[in-house]
């Protein structure tokens, strides 16, 4: 518990530099928005007591800190709107995004690497090896244009850009989806396949299981530990390639949010999108810890450090 | 840049270090596997590139011509042309450099600052050691891709800020691997004897400790040039590298988008070429894993046990 609260501590501590550090005056910023001309020096030194910029930066970090929590972020720089508004207009759309992604990787990559175990050294093996090899190479934003060649301009079946119906989302879905499965299946394939070494293995086969409840009853519950850390990870995949994939379909979620800021330099926002998406990977990789537990009553969790 | 040289230095040097002849052999068995080989010849076609890929250039990568978004096959452009007129070909041989030589950099970079910083928890240990590896846990605990984003986007947009990005983001991986080699090789007997023998702490870690480390790190990251070379297109290619006309892969990737639907070849070049080097060094890597890793290789396969067990009870 003590590591997620430094966890999240820290991660405030460097969202906060990242504004420390931004170019520009953030009271000048905001005058000359709101002026829509280079504001005089008087005006820019009192923006800047109104916004606290003249306190010592403890001060000022523990003020941001304090405001962060209640869930305010601050306003945009140039969309003149709340950061936190802005991004619970987007959350819902990153996560339906990435919900459905997370399962597609898992329906793909699980099964692929079954199978590429049980059938080791087989044709099907070594397609998945490759496959699983080009799915890890390939990078989003180009799978994005082979899927819309093949899928949109090809068989014309989903539409390319755009938002609102579910044929929209299955095309960025599946790109998302691919890097991540490509990972699940070749742990997937190793874990199996250490497991099938084991002697527990040969007791359940000695005992005359069939194949499907080997696999099925001890060798995927076995090799669920590490399968479930990935997909614990492959969040932080989700979250960053989303950033890519809602920029090339015009998705518009959190990640195309964060583009355009960083396109306009507005730093507040990218702040606010930092913050939010850290704390979702630090918290969701905590779970994943907690879950070992619960799968695996030998490893509990205050006896890892 | 050398890549490929590097990669088999390497291999030797890994034997040499842990026992002997392992180096020799990890590289005869690294050829005679067919996706290592493949993966050594792309990464060697890397390098080759990535040195004297600007002057196999055809063209000028920059000049603008009126013969646009020619197709692949075209009289004098083999690759095509992009919607400016400039041919392909001699931006993908200038972007090598460019994309290759950036991710090189970047991994050197970040393996100096892991080993530095490695070296120094694992030796100094007790406070120092507690803090800096809490700081590893911290920024390993952060989506890399957002955090890079948010960094770079500090710079007007440049590779070399991509590259900066990249560092602050990927040290921490390395620092914890450094530090464990170095806590084991610190117990090593030959370490011992040159204490024995009067070497000072900082002769010790320079002459004894340091050199089984810079092997590993060097594998490592050559390996993860490729990972590098996903990561700096993709900023690049979301607009916080290097500013047009530059020819990097990523880059190029952003500007064909536009002519993408009439004219996907000025969209599939660039990607082709950034897919192609990724995958040559996962390939590798791959390989060495394969041949490092000897679990997996004595794992019973299920259809022998069938058969033992139905030849037993027939």
């Amino acid at each position: 518990m003590a590591w997620l609260l430094v966890s999240l501590v820290t991660l405030s501590m460097i969202t906060f530099g990242l504004g420390v550090l931004a170019p520009g005056d953030p009271a000048e910023v905001v005058l000359e928005h709101r002026l829509n001309q280079p504001p005089p020096k008087e005006q820019v030194d009192a923006q800047r007591r109104l916004m606290g910029l003249d306190r010592p930066l403890p001060a000022q970090y523990l003020r941001w800190l304090s405001k962060a929590a209640q869930g305010d972020l601050g306003n945009s720089w140039l969309r003149g709107l709340r950061v936190s508004d802005a991004l619970r207009e987007r959350i819902p759309r990153t996560a339906a995004l990435a919900a459905v992604a997370a399962a597609i990787s898992v329906l793909i990559g699980v099964p692929v690497g079954m199978l590429a175990a049980v059938r080791r050294n087989s044709l099907a093996d070594h397609v998945c090896r490759i496959a699983a090899l080009v799915g890890a190479s390939v990078p989003s934003y180009f799978t994005a244009y082979v899927l819309i060649l093949v899928f949109a301009v090809g068989f014309r079946a989903f539409p390319v850009f755009g938002f609102g119906s579910v044929a929209n989302l299955v095309l960025p879905a599946v790109t998302l989806a691919l890097g991540p499965a490509a990972v699940l299946a070749r742990l997937t394939r190793s874990t199996v396949l250490e497991v099938l070494g084991e002697d527990y293995i040969r007791t359940a086969r000695a005992k005359g299981a069939r194949q499907s409840t080997v696999l099925a009853a001890h060798a995927l519950r076995n090799s669920l530990i590490p399968i479930l850390t990935v997909i614990g990870l492959s969040l932080g995949h989700l979250l960053g390639g989303s950033l890519i994939v809602e920029y090339v379909f015009a998705w518009p979620g959190m990640g195309e949010l964060a583009i355009s800021a960083i396109q306009a330099r507005d730093y507040p926002l990218i702040q606010g999108f930092v913050l939010f998406a850290g704390a979702v990977y630090v918290v969701v990789n905590f779970s994943v810890d907690l879950g070992y537990a619960w799968l695996d009553p030998r490893i509990r969790v205050g006896g890892r450090r | 840049m050398a890549a490929a040289t590097t990669t088999l230095d390497v291999g030797i040097d890994i034997g040499r270090t842990v026992e002997g002849p392992v180096g020799r052999r990890l590289l005869r068995r690294l050829v005679r596997d067919r996706t290592a080989r493949v993966g050594l010849v792309i990464v060697a076609a890397c390098a080759v590139l990535a040195i004297a890929g600007p002057s196999l250039a055809p063209h000028d990568p920059l000049e603008v011509t009126t013969e646009r978004l020619r197709r692949p096959g075209a009289a004098g452009h083999l690759l095509g042309t992009d919607g400016l007129g400039r041919d392909l070909l001699s931006r993908v041989l200038h972007g090598a450099r460019l994309s290759l030589g950036s991710a090189a950099l970047a991994a050197a970079l970040v393996s100096l600052v892991g080993m530095v910083v490695g070296t120094v928890a694992g030796f100094i240990g007790g406070v120092v050691d507690k803090v800096l590896m809490r700081l590893v846990d911290v920024v390993l605990a952060v989506p890399g891709l957002v955090l890079a984003l948010a960094v770079a986007g500090l710079f007007d947009p440049s590779l070399l800020a991509i590259m900066l990005a990249l560092v602050t983001v990927w040290w921490a991986g390395y620092a914890r691997i450094v530090r464990g080699l170095v806590l084991s090789i610190r117990e090593q007997p030959f370490v011992e004897a040159a204490r024995s023998v009067g070497a000072g702490e900082w002769r010790v870690v320079v002459r004894h400790v340091l050199p089984g480390v810079v092997s590993t790190v060097v594998v490592l990251a050559t390996l993860e040039i490729g990972q590098l070379l996903l990561v700096i297109s993709g900023l690049s290619f979301l607009g916080l590298g290097s500013p047009p006309p530059t020819p990097e892969w990523g880059a190029m990737l952003n500007d064909g988008r536009v002519y993408f639907l009439s004219d996907p070849h000025v969209v599939l070049v660039p990607g082709m070429a950034i897919s192609l080097a990724v995958l040559g060094f996962n390939l590798l890597g791959d390989g060495i894993r394969d041949v490092l890793d000897p679990r997996l290789a004595h794992v019973p396969r299920p259809g022998r046990l069938r058969r033992q067990r139905a030849a037993r009870n027939p």
